[in-house]
Parts: C-alpha cells; sequence; structure tokens
C-alpha cells in the first residue's frame, strides 16, 4: 500500500494542525500560515502522522489516496 | 443589579459544574432537532436549533450555508457584534481575505518563537504567587494575568495602561452587563485601539499587531486594524483564562492527574487536549442558516438561529465506549471541538495551547505541594457568563 497526499491550497485555514502532526511531511508559508506540501509520498513510517493530520484538518484540506503498492 | 442569568442551554448538572445538564443528554439522544430559547444581553432571548451531537456539529461547522448570524452592517450602530475586523463577523470570502491576513501571525513557527514570551510571564506571575503567599487567589494572581500580558505582548500595550485593558475586556464578556454597559466599554476599547493603530502607523512596533500593521495595513482600514485588535484581546483573553482556571482547579483536586502534568513532558501534548475538551470554555457557539439544510433527514430553515453545544457535543456518548465524563490526562486521543471547526476554527488555538504548556507545569513544578485552601463544594464557579471559569480559588501549599 502506497500513501500519496495532496493539498487544496484554497481550502486550507492556516490552524497549524498538519505542521504539528506530520512535520516532516507539512509546513505553513510563511506570509499566511497556507499549508505547503513537503512529500508527496512520504514515506511508509510517516503514514500514521500523516492519517491524523488529515483526520485533525478543520477545512478538509488534506486528501489522501491509497493504492495497492505492488499494482 | 439584575439577577444573574445562567444560560440553560449551558446548564451543568447539580453539583458537578463541569457535567452538563442531563437535560443536554436527554436531547443528543433525540432523533428530531430541539429548539430552544437562548438568552443574550445584546439580542434578547431568541429561539435557535439546539445542536448536541458531535458529528452533527462538525457537518454544521463544515457547511457554508451555515453562517455568522452577525454580518458587520456599517450603517448599523456598533456592538461587539457589529464590528469590522472582527473574524466572526464575516463569511464566505470577506473572511478568507481578511483571515489570511492574520493567519501568517498565527503559523506554528511563529508561536514557538513566542515561547520565550511567555515563560517570561509565567514566570514572572509564579514569582507574584510566591509573594503573596499561602491564602493568595490563584485566579486572579496566576491564571487571568498571563493570557492579558500575553496579548499585551502582541499588541505592544504599554504595561501602565494593562490594568484599565483588563478591565474593559472582562466587561466586554460580562452576560449581566447592560447594553448600555456594552456600548460604553466598546466605544472605550476602541478609543484605545485606535491610539494603538496609530502608533503602529507611525512606527510598527515588533509584534504580532506591528507586523500586521507593516505588513498589511495597505489593505486595512483604521476602522478594521482597531477591530482585529480588539478581536483578538476578546478572543484570546477570557478563554485562556478560563482554561488555566478550570484545569488548576480539576489537577488540584486530581492529584494523580496533576503528577501526569507536572512530571511527564511526553505526555503533556494529550493532557493538554483532553483537558481542553473536557473545560469547553466557550460553551455554546451561535450561527445562523443562510439557506435551508438538511441534517440526518430534518429540516433547519432559512433564517434560522443555530447554537451548538461545544460541552455536550465533546462528551457525546455516541463517540467512545468509555466514559467522556471522567477527566482523563492519559486518554487516547478524543477529538474535540473546544476550538470550533470549519473555517472559523480558532485563529489562536496555537498559542492557547502553548501558554497551557507552558503555565500548567510550570505551576506545579514550582510548588510541588500546592493545594486547595477551600473545600471542594466551595469553590466559587462562574456559570453565568458566555465563558464558564471560577471566580476565585484560594490555594495554599
Amino acid at each position: 500500500m502506497v500513501l500519496k497526499v495532496e493539498i487544496e491550497e484554497p481550502r486550507c485555514v492556516a490552524a497549524g494542525h498538519c505542521v504539528t502532526a506530520a512535520p516532516e511531511v507539512f509546513d505553513q508559508r510563511e506570509t499566511d500560515g497556507v499549508v505547503v506540501l513537503l512529500d508527496a509520498a512520504p514515506p511508509p513510517g510517516a503514514y500514521a502522522h500523516v492519517r491524523e493530520a488529515a483526520l485533525l484538518c478543520p477545512a478538509a484540506a488534506i486528501l489522501l489516496r491509497e493504492r495497492d503498492g505492488s499494482a | 443589579m439584575p439577577e444573574p442569568q445562567v444560560l440553560p442551554f449551558a446548564a451543568r448538572a447539580a453539583g458537578c459544574p463541569f457535567t452538563p445538564a442531563p437535560e443536554l443528554y436527554a436531547m443528543q439522544k433525540e432523533e428530531e432537532l430541539s429548539r430552544v430559547d437562548v438568552p443574550s444581553p445584546i439580542l434578547d432571548t431568541f429561539e435557535a436549533v439546539a445542536v448536541t451531537r458531535y458529528e452533527d456539529a462538525r457537518a454544521l461547522l463544515s457547511d457554508e450555508r451555515l453562517q455568522m448570524g452577525f454580518v458587520f452592517d456599517p450603517d448599523a450602530p456598533r456592538s461587539m457584534l457589529n464590528q469590522p475586523g472582527n473574524l466572526l463577523n464575516y463569511n464566505g470570502a470577506d473572511h478568507t481575505r481578511l483571515r489570511r491576513m492574520l493567519t501568517g501571525a498565527f503559523t506554528v513557527k511563529r508561536i514557538r518563537a513566542l515561547q520565550p514570551v511567555i515563560e517570561e510571564i509565567v514566570a514572572g506571575r509564579l514569582d507574584a504567587l510566591a509573594a503573596a503567599g499561602p491564602g493568595a487567589d490563584l485566579i486572579s494572581t496566576f491564571c487571568t494575568p498571563i493570557p492579558t500580558l500575553v496579548i499585551c505582548e502582541l499588541l505592544g500595550v504599554p504595561y501602565a495602561d494593562r490594568a484599565d485593558f483588563q478591565r474593559r475586556a472582562q466587561v466586554g464578556l460580562d452576560v449581566n452587563a447592560t447594553r448600555e454597559e456594552h456600548i460604553t466599554n466598546l466605544v472605550e476599547m476602541d478609543a484605545y485601539m485606535g491610539e494603538l493603530v496609530a502608533a503602529h502607523r507611525r512606527s510598527p512596533g515588533d509584534n504580532l499587531l506591528g507586523a500586521i500593521v507593516r505588513d498589511h495595513g495597505d489593505r486595512l482600514t483604521e476602522d478594521e486594524l482597531i477591530g482585529i485588535g480588539n478581536m483578538l484581546l476578546v478572543a484570546g483573553h477570557e478563554t485562556t483564562a478560563s482554561m488555566l482556571a478550570c484545569s488548576s482547579t480539576l489537577l488540584l483536586r486530581h492529584p494523580d492527574q496533576l503528577a501526569v502534568v507536572r512530571d511527564e513532558p511526553a505526555a503533556l501534548d494529550g493532557a493538554v487536549e483532553e483537558l481542553l475538551r473536557y473545560c469547553s470554555p466557550a460553551i455554546t457557539m451561535p450561527r445562523e442558516a443562510a439557506e435551508d439544510i438538511e441534517l440526518r433527514g430534518r429540516r433547519i430553515r432559512r433564517g434560522e438561529r443555530v447554537v451548538l453545544s461545544v460541552l455536550v457535543a465533546n462528551r457525546d456518548r455516541a463517540l467512545a465506549d468509555t466514559d467522556l465524563d471522567t477527566l482523563d490526562v492519559r486518554r487516547a486521543p478524543q477529538p474535540h471541538i473546544t476550538f470550533g471547526y470549519g473555517v472559523h476554527q480558532c485563529l489562536g488555538q496555537q498559542l492557547a495551547r502553548a501558554e497551557l504548556r507552558t503555565a500548567l507545569p510550570a505551576l506545579f513544578n514550582r510548588f510541588p505541594t500546592l493545594r486547595l485552601a477551600v473545600e471542594p463544594d466551595a469553590i466559587d464557579y462562574r456559570t453565568t457568563a458566555l465563558v464558564f471559569s471560577v471566580n476565585t480559588l484560594p490555594v495554599t501549599w
């Protein structure tokens, strides 16, 4: 299973949950705090943090796509 | 003095000040959406759809058809609910435009950079508590001044102005103040904030309001900047003070959980989230339906007011097999809407967390034998305000 991360930037409300949950995958733009995706295909070790970030996001701005890794 | 009015929709169980009234749980079980009367010092009593389930609250707070009911009207009298610059008075694109000018000042990095300022303020209040000695009131010595002083730093309020500043902040949230008192208070707040903004216009301070003036001042009117300052004060002051007060009270009543907060840095973030979930200082959130909304097959009609109970939604019995009415700082992460949800979710939430994470362990480390100097039954809870809190809390050590 492979996890791909997408963000819908216009939805972002800069609450900062993703940066605290998965700092290796998400950052915030300095000017307005809007999410910056650092790694669209994070290593499996980061999956739990990425899922937490997507769950906590109050604006549903983080989309996760799971694919079978063997495909 | 009028009799203090307890907000019925925010009612607590008899003898259990942190527990929602049984009527709220009864509403949560009902499939139908209840309508309740909500008293308001500004709007008089209004009828609203009562939202008590966690999933309903999240769905509605994410729904753009549900709006803030108090949109800024430049032709209507200015009030706490009719103020330019206050994010709670905007919807849609107008809200996004304003919010994105402020979010850069509240990023996780910017809040981390404030850590030394917060630590210095906390250390100062711990010294004040030591100087006051056993029997001191923890609320007025520690819980209330910390968020006020943090906001003063963010806005650049000179030290000499801070007592008046704090008084106005408290009047602004007092449901027992009259409409005239609210209007007079807001005129004073506007006048003072106008002076601060003018000073930042001349020479932007090295603080949050100074940065907003420097980076976005050309796109914001004076009125908007004043409203932003007032919003930061009102939203950031009383709620955080309440969290410190309620958390201290609860932890002093549960020494085993206090020990976790004091001694286990790795458990601190989870403990703070549990305290946020449990205390729910902003007890209710008011909204208005801009269009008809279907919720679980039930209809909320266009124009109807909606009031969400954060308190009972955070303990929704559909959420967990465990008892959510018990404080458990070691609890597995439990979602909450203490900061709201959706596009209006609290701008200052990371700042609030930073204050709680800093102040609570520092208090219990500095005073390891800290304990209540009153019987638990005699604690003076504030149940009459929009923000639940504790009025006074004598402590000893």
